[in-house]
Parts: structure tokens; C-alpha cells; sequence
């Protein structure tokens, strides 16, 4: 119950305090700085790939370390990358706009990340382990069950333990916007960010145990000679298309939607407006997270499935486009008349609003099944899940970064760095992947790791790998911005931006307790309600009275450190069954603290009233 | 939180969700439960895909035999019924009774759980039918084998449960526990309700 504030903490009193927190601010953090690194991994890898293909009969790898980068890039960025910074500004974001003091499950919140985490360090050991998957981030039975080596392996048993961490992640945000919003906070008063935040998290836990079951089956075939996938024992390797891609189509729309919600905040504080359609943005939500589940098979149309199947499939994901184009209608109008102000966030916003749409079209053309034969498996496919992802979710990503920033870490982002990554990251992304679909319209195939001289696609990559160096420019400007701005930037007031929703009412830096006093929610955009009536904070739905915390934990940690342990038995219990010691400490590990976690009470502790004008918690 | 609000006077009528922890608990579990139902959906679409595909070993018509399955069926099934009968007991706050009809609930458990050892013992031994023999074998005993995890997991949970809570009595720090072990006790139950038709019925016929 520490409620004194150390002024001079020692590295080992900060590192055991990251170590042990159950608080989501910190939390947020820790998913920043991991998926930031594997940003960067993800990001050193895709330059690897342009660099190879920067011209034709190039070996600046070798054919069977491209397709280890190839799947590594895929794999970091969606699971290691794009998710944890999400799920960084998710937990930095989320309970502040819905007025809670802390998530609902605090101890469960930090189990996710450390799974996360273990997951992440063990498909990346692969590296010096023999050499990384090489299947493809797909991995595609029997191409995965038939690779030799460990590489697949890693693949698997990484994936399984971060994919855990993920769903847990989900369940924790979806109690909490039920159960944790303050008095007032209704379902239709939710801040966008919070609605996607809410659908993802649903579509997190309906998705990710059709991998988790993917997984098993793919390692019991690797690992334990079971022959689900294994034609010569009667299996069938379409099961695991199904299994992946049930997960993995939603799992695009747990990227995409939660940055649609990032622009949804930045759009209206930026053009002084509210919203747009507020309710068609949440109705556009929840049908784009619905139509999710049932578009599947689009990834499959060459698999065969026959032309019923197909056209149901095809219809399906057009229809996807409809509620989509609500949300872009619904972001102009809401610039439409506005009194609009351009800095970083908002150039991001800007132009994701014309990148995405090419996504979007490209998608609609990759929907028409008959056409999709001839685009499958080329580098038109590789330029529209760029646009989207990229164009999408980085942006975002970016977007939310520099709009939030002030309430993570207290200060802004230096503005002048942020508009020369946005320009080399905005120009260099177009330049890299617009070319890419006539790259692929002329028949370069993707994945392939050199290019024949003299068929019309030796300019094209030229250009599209200075693209990439452009990119990688503005990213290395990211990060030098990140640590001028912390060493020189100057400390902001709570509200920088002239706010709207319940992130800005609170003081920087943020206390520990996020509120004080529970604030009242008397309509959509809370905040901006109390300033217009005048005031200059929330009206409070509370006396001020004890706040109650949760305590801090260390099993989280070793509940990760466990399944990291078990991870490697698995793996290499084949060669030598000695491993499966491995697997037993680790696994013994995970369940003895499932165990004391069960039968130690935690009951929390409270900070007392008297103690909160003293500084407690701050 | 202070020992008397977790110790009330009076219990309320619903124990389990009378603190917000109680009701996180509530809620996050039935949430987790929906996840669990696509990884069984999952399991049971792989294994649909694959029962016909015995690669020249035994096929499930010659393996399967109803009379043992149909006593592991009363087991669990009765072994829910009797977890409801705690629950009430539960919320009539009569904590003895609780850990009385638990305890039963535990004992048919392990009953069911000894039967399909004994069932898988056989298949392997006498029948040569084992997780490596084909691709029906492999989702045989990938699905069956999962819910009985799930069987020894819930076992484990609840007897841990009862050990730990039998000298200080119910309050409502444990209410929310003893009511979501029920509610994965069920949740097994129900999944077996599943594999009993798609693997057993239909693999007779």
C-alpha cells in the first residue's frame, strides 16, 4: 500500500514495478514499447524483401532465407506489431473515455501481455535456432507440416501462447465496457473508440479459438505424428485453409476497426464538430464486425470450393463495402463546414481517408470470384492488403500515437519531426505498393524471392524498394521524435487538444486512480457538455470518498515465464525426450500459479480519502 | 474491501453477483464460455470432416459400443444436475449442503473421467486404434480427448475450491468462484451432450 512518492526511484524499483503492474496506463506502455520493437523487426524484414527484389536475378539473400523473412515480416506485423500497439492505445484510452478507475480484470490484463510477449521472444528465438518459419504467415498445410527443421514449430507453439494472451485481452475489454462505464454512459454515449474497442474484443474472442484449434492440429501433425492434414493417412489439408482463415479474415477487422475508431475522435476535436452519423458509425461497426465472420472463404476462391460456394462468398464481401462507405461519407461530412486545424494527427486522418478507399476498391475487385483467379497469389493482392493495413491501421496507429501521446507521457509530439515522417512515410508508402498492383496485374507472383530481367517488372520493383526506403526513413524520424520529445518536450496541461471526450477531463499527469470522483455522463462527447455549460470539469456522480485498487502481481510474469519454458519442451521433445522435462517444469510452473491464484485472497486495497489531497496515487 | 461487506449479515439473494468483482466474474466467464464454443465448434467440424477417414484401420462402426458410453452419459449428466442442487444451496447460503452435493458431483466425475481411460485403454490395447493410426484417429482423440481435459481441469478446480473455502464458510469472495466452476461444470456437460450424438450415434449407424 505505498502511498508515498518516491522522487528518486532506483532502475530496479522502476523495472519490478513494470514487472508487477496491474495498472492499464502502464500496461498501455509495455504493449508500446514491445510492439514497437517488433514494429521495427517487422520493419527491418520488409526492408530485407525490397532490397532483394530492387532488381532482377538479385542474391542479396538466399532463396530459402527469403521465404524465412517473408513469413517472419507477415507474422511480426500482423500478431507482433499491429495488434500490441492497438491493444496499446486500447488500454491507454478506453477506461479513461468510459470513466473507470481501472479495467475489470487488472491481474488478467497483464497475464495477456506477458503472453503476448513470451509468444513474440519465441518465434523470434527461431532466428538463432536453426532458422525461422518459412511457410508463409498463412502456413498452409502441407507446405507447414512438411518443413523441415524447427521453424514451423516456433511458428506454432509462439503463436499459441501470444494468440492466449490476445483473447484474454479481448475478454478483459469486453467486461469492461459492460460492467466498468460510469453513471450516464450509455451504450449510444460511448465514445467511437471505445464501440470498436468493444466490437474488436468480441470478434477477438469468436475468432482466435478457431486458430488456437488450427494450431493444435497443425502441431499434434509436426509434433506428435497425428495426420489431420496428412493425405497418406486419410487427412485433409483444406480443414486448416477453413480453421486459419475463419480466424484470420475477422482478425483483419480487429486491425482496421479499431483505427476507423481512432479517426472517428481525432476528425471531430480537429474540426471542431461532433461526429458525423454518430449512430450510423456505430450501426456501420457492429454490421462491419458482424459481415466479418462470414467472408472467409473469399481467401479461398482457387481452392475449389465450387461456383455456389464461391458467388455466396463473393456477394458477402461486397457487401462489406456498404457500411464501409458509410464511414467514409460520415468522416467528410464531419470535416464538411468544420473549423479545421492540420497538425500530424489530422494529416494522418486526412490521407487515410483517399488511401483507404483504394483499399477498399481493390477489395471489392478481389471479391469477384471469376476476376480473383487471375489476381490471386500476385502482387495486386500484396498492394491492397498494404493499402488497407498500411494505409489503414498504421496510419491509425500513428494517428492515435500523436493524438494521445500528451495523455500517456504528458507531452506533445514535436510537430516538425511528426510532419516529416508523416511526408516520407505518406509519399514513400504510395510509391512502394501503388505500383504493386500493376506489378501484379502484369503476373509477378507474390512470394517468390527473384524476378527474370527484361518481362516489363524491373522499374516497377526499382521504384517500389525506394519507396521503402522512404518509409524507413520516416520511421527512424518516428523514433528520434519520440526521444527528443521526451528528453526536451515540454509538459502539457490535461486538455491539449481542446477535447471532447472523458480522457481530457482529467488532470497530467494522470493519477493513478484515473478519477477522484466518478464523473457524471450527461450525453455524447461528456466533456465538451461541461465546457459549454461552462465549466471546466466533469460534475462529479460521487462524494469524494475511498478509492479501491488492485494489488500488484508478479505471477502474471511467471505465469508467461511458464509457458515460455514449455514452449521449448515442445518443441524439441521430438529430437530428444529429455525435452519434455521442459515441458512438465513449464507447464508444472503455469499451473502452480493458477493454483496460488486461486487460493491467496487478493482483495485489493483502498487509498483513503484523507490521503488523495496528500498526492496519493499520483 | 473491508471484511464486513464481504461477510454480510444477511446473504443476498444472489451471492455471486452482489459485489463488482462478483459480477466481472459473471459476466467475463459466460464471455469466455462463448470462446470455448468455437474451439469445440471448431474440433467438431474438423472431426466431422474426418470420421470417415480411417486409412484402412478400424472405423467407428466397428469400434464404438453404446453401453459404456450411454453409463458415462448418466454420469455426467446426473453429475450436473447434482452441481445445480450445490448452486441452490449456495444461494440459500447453507454452505455444508454446498460442499455436500460438490463433493457428489466430484465423485461421478471422476467416475466418468476412469471410464473413458478405460474406454481409450481398450481402443489402444485391444483394438490398435490410437492418435497416429489415421486422420479419424487423430480427431477422435483430439476432440474427445479435449473435453476430457476439460473434465480433469473442472475436477481439479472445484476440489480446489472446496478444500480451500471448508473452514471459513461462504462469503462473497468465494460465492462468485463456487458459481463459475458450476458454470464450467455445465459447460462440459453440455459439450459432451455434442460428442455423445455427432461421435457415438452417428458413428454406430
Amino acid at each position: 500500500m505505498s502511498t508515498t512518492i518516491a522522487q528518486n526511484r532506483s532502475f530496479g524499483a522502476a523495472l519490478w514495478d513494470y514487472l508487477t503492474t496491474v495498472d492499464h496506463k502502464k500496461i498501455g506502455i509495455l504493449y508500446l514499447v514491445s510492439g514497437g520493437f517488433f514494429f521495427l523487426l517487422g520493419g527491418l524484414e520488409a526492408m530485407a524483401i525490397r532490397i532483394q527484389l530492387i532488381k532482377p536475378a538479385n542474391d542479396f539473400v538466399s532463396a530459402g532465407f527469403y521465404n524465412q523473412i517473408l513469413t517472419m515480416h507477415g507474422t511480426t506485423m500482423i500478431f507482433l506489431a499491429a495488434m500490441p500497439l492497438i491493444f496499446a492505445l486500447m488500454n491507454a484510452v478506453v477506461p479513461l473515455q468510459i470513466g473507470a478507475r481501472d479495467v475489470a480484470f487488472p491481474f488478467l490484463n497483464a497475464l495477456g501481455f506477458w503472453l503476448f510477449l513470451a509468444g513474440g521472444l519465441i518465434l523470434n528465438a527461431s532466428w538463432f535456432l536453426g532458422g525461422a518459419p518459412d511457410a508463409g504467415w498463412t502456413a498452409y498445410a502441407p507446405l507447414s507440416t512438411t518443413s523441415p527443421g524447427h521453424g514451423v514449430d516456433f511458428y506454432v507453439l509462439g503463436l499459441q501462447i501470444s494468440g492466449a494472451g490476445t483473447l484474454i485481452a479481448g475478454i478483459n475489454f469486453l467486461v469492461t465496457i459492460v460492467n466498468m462505464r460510469a453513471p450516464g454512459m450509455t451504450y449510444m454515449r460511448m465514445p467511437l473508440f471505445t464501440w470498436t474497442t468493444f466490437v474488436v474484443s468480441a470478434l477477438i474472442l469468436f475468432a482466435f479459438p478457431a486458430l488456437t484449434v488450427g494450431l493444435f492440429l497443425l502441431m499434434f501433425d509436426r509434433l506428435f505424428g497425428s495426420g489431420f492434414f496428412d493425405a497418406s493417412m486419410g487427412g485433409n489439408s483444406v480443414i486448416w485453409e477453413h480453421l486459419f482463415w475463419i480466424f484470420g479474415h475477422p482478425e483483419v477487422y480487429i486491425l482496421i476497426l479499431p483505427a476507423f475508431g481512432v479517426f472517428s475522435e481525432i476528425l471531430p476535436v480537429f474540426s471542431k464538430k461532433r461526429l458525423f452519423g454518430y449512430t450510423a458509425m456505430v450501426f456501420a461497426t457492429v454490421l462491419i464486425g458482424f459481415l466479418g465472420f462470414m467472408v472467409w472463404a473469399h481467401h479461398m476462391f482457387t481452392v475449389g470450393l465450387g461456383p455456389a460456394a464461391n458467388s455466396i462468398f463473393a456477394v458477402a464481401t461486397m457487401a462489406i463495402a456498404v457500411p464501409t462507405g458509410i464511414k467514409i461519407f460520415n468522416w467528410l461530412f464531419t470535416l464538411w463546414g468544420g473549423n479545421i486545424t492540420i497538425n500530424t494527427a489530422m494529416l494522418y486522418s486526412l490521407s487515410f481517408i483517399p488511401t483507404f478507399t483504394i483499399g477498399g476498391m481493390t477489395g471489392v475487385m478481389l471479391a469477384a470470384a471469376a476476376a480473383d483467379y487471375q489476381f490471386h497469389d500476385t502482387y495486386f493482392v500484396v498492394a491492397h492488403f498494404h493499402y488497407v493495413i498500411v494505409g489503414g491501421v498504421v496510419f491509425g496507429i500513428f494517428a492515435g500515437l500523436h493524438y494521445w501521446w500528451p495523455r500517456m507521457f504528458g507531452k506533445i509530439l514535436d510537430e516538425k519531426l511528426g510532419k516529416l515522417t508523416f511526408w516520407t512515410f505518406f509519399i514513400g508508402f504510395h510509391l512502394t505498393f501503388f505500383i504493386q498492383h500493376f506489378l501484379g496485374l502484369m503476373g509477378m507472383p507474390r512470394r517468390y524471392w527473384t524476378f527474370l530481367p527484361d518481362q516489363g517488372l524491373d522499374t516497377g520493383n526499382l521504384i517500389s524498394t525506394i519507396g521503402a526506403f522512404l518509409m524507413a526513413f520516416g520511421t527512424i524520424v518516428f523514433v528520434i521524435n519520440v526521444i527528443v520529445t521526451s528528453v526536451k518536450g515540454e509538459k502539457v496541461g490535461g486538455d491539449p487538444w481542446d477535447g471532447r471526450t472523458l480522457e481530457w477531463a482529467i488532470a497530467n499527469p494522470t493519477p493513478h486512480y484515473n478519477f477522484k470522483q466518478t464523473p457524471l455522463v450527461r450525453g455524447l462527447d461528456a466533456f465538451w457538455i461541461e465546457k459549454m455549460d461552462g465549466r471546466k470539469e466533469m460534475t462529479p456522480a460521487e462524494p469524494v470518498d475511498d478509492i479501491h485498487m488492485p494489488n500488484s502481481s508478479i505471477l502474471p510474469f511467471i505465469m508467461a515465464l511458464g509457458l515460455f519454458i514449455a514452449g521449448f519442451g515442445f518443441i524439441y521433445q521430438v529430437d530428444n525426450s529429455a525435452w519434455l522435462a521442459a515441458v512438465f517444469i513449464g507447464m508444472g510452473i503455469l499451473l502452480g500459479c493458477m493454483f496460488i491464484r486461486s487460493v491467496k485472497d487478493d482483495h485489493g486495497y483502498h487509498i483513503h480519502k484523507e490521503d488523495l489531497d496528500k498526492g496519493a496515487g499520483l | 474491501m473491508s471484511n464486513d461487506t464481504l461477510n454480510p449479515k444477511v446473504m443476498p439473494e444472489e451471492p455471486e453477483k452482489a459485489t463488482l468483482e462478483g459480477k466481472n466474474k459473471f459476466l467475463g466467464f459466460w464471455f469466455f464460455l462463448g470462446g470455448e464454443t468455437v474451439l469445440f465448434a471448431s474440433l467438431f467440424g474438423t472431426f466431422l470432416a474426418l470420421r470417415n477417414s480411417t486409412n484402412g484401420g478400424p472405423s467407428s462402426q466397428e469400434l464404438f459400443g453404446l453401453d459404456l458410453v450411454f453409463i458415462m452419459t448418466m454420469l455426467l449428466l446426473t453429475s450436473s444436475l447434482t452441481s445445480v442442487v450445490a448452486i441452490y444451496q449456495m444461494k440459500k447460503n447453507n454452505f455444508a449442503k454446498m460442499q455436500a452435493w460438490l463433493a457428489i458431483t466430484v465423485i461421478l466425475g471422476f467416475g466418468f473421467l476412469s471410464l473413458e481411460i478405460y474406454e481409450f485403454y481398450e481402443y489402444i490395447t485391444l483394438e490398435d486404434f490410437t492418435f497416429r493410426s489415421s486422420a479419424f484417429g487423430s480427431a477422435f482423440y483430439t476432440l474427445v480427448g479435449f473435453h476430457g481435459g476439460h473434465v480433469l481441469f473442472g475436477l481439479l478446480w472445484i476440489l480446489t475450491l472446496m478444500i480451500r473455502n471448508a473452514k471459513r464458510g461462504l462469503n462473497l469472495y468465494n460465492a462468485p468462484k463456487f458459481y463459475v466452476a458450476s458454470l464450467y461444470w455445465h459447460f462440459i456437460d453440455v459439450v459432451w451432450v455434442f460428442i455423445f450424438t455427432v461421435v457415438y450415434l452417428m458413428g454406430v449407424i
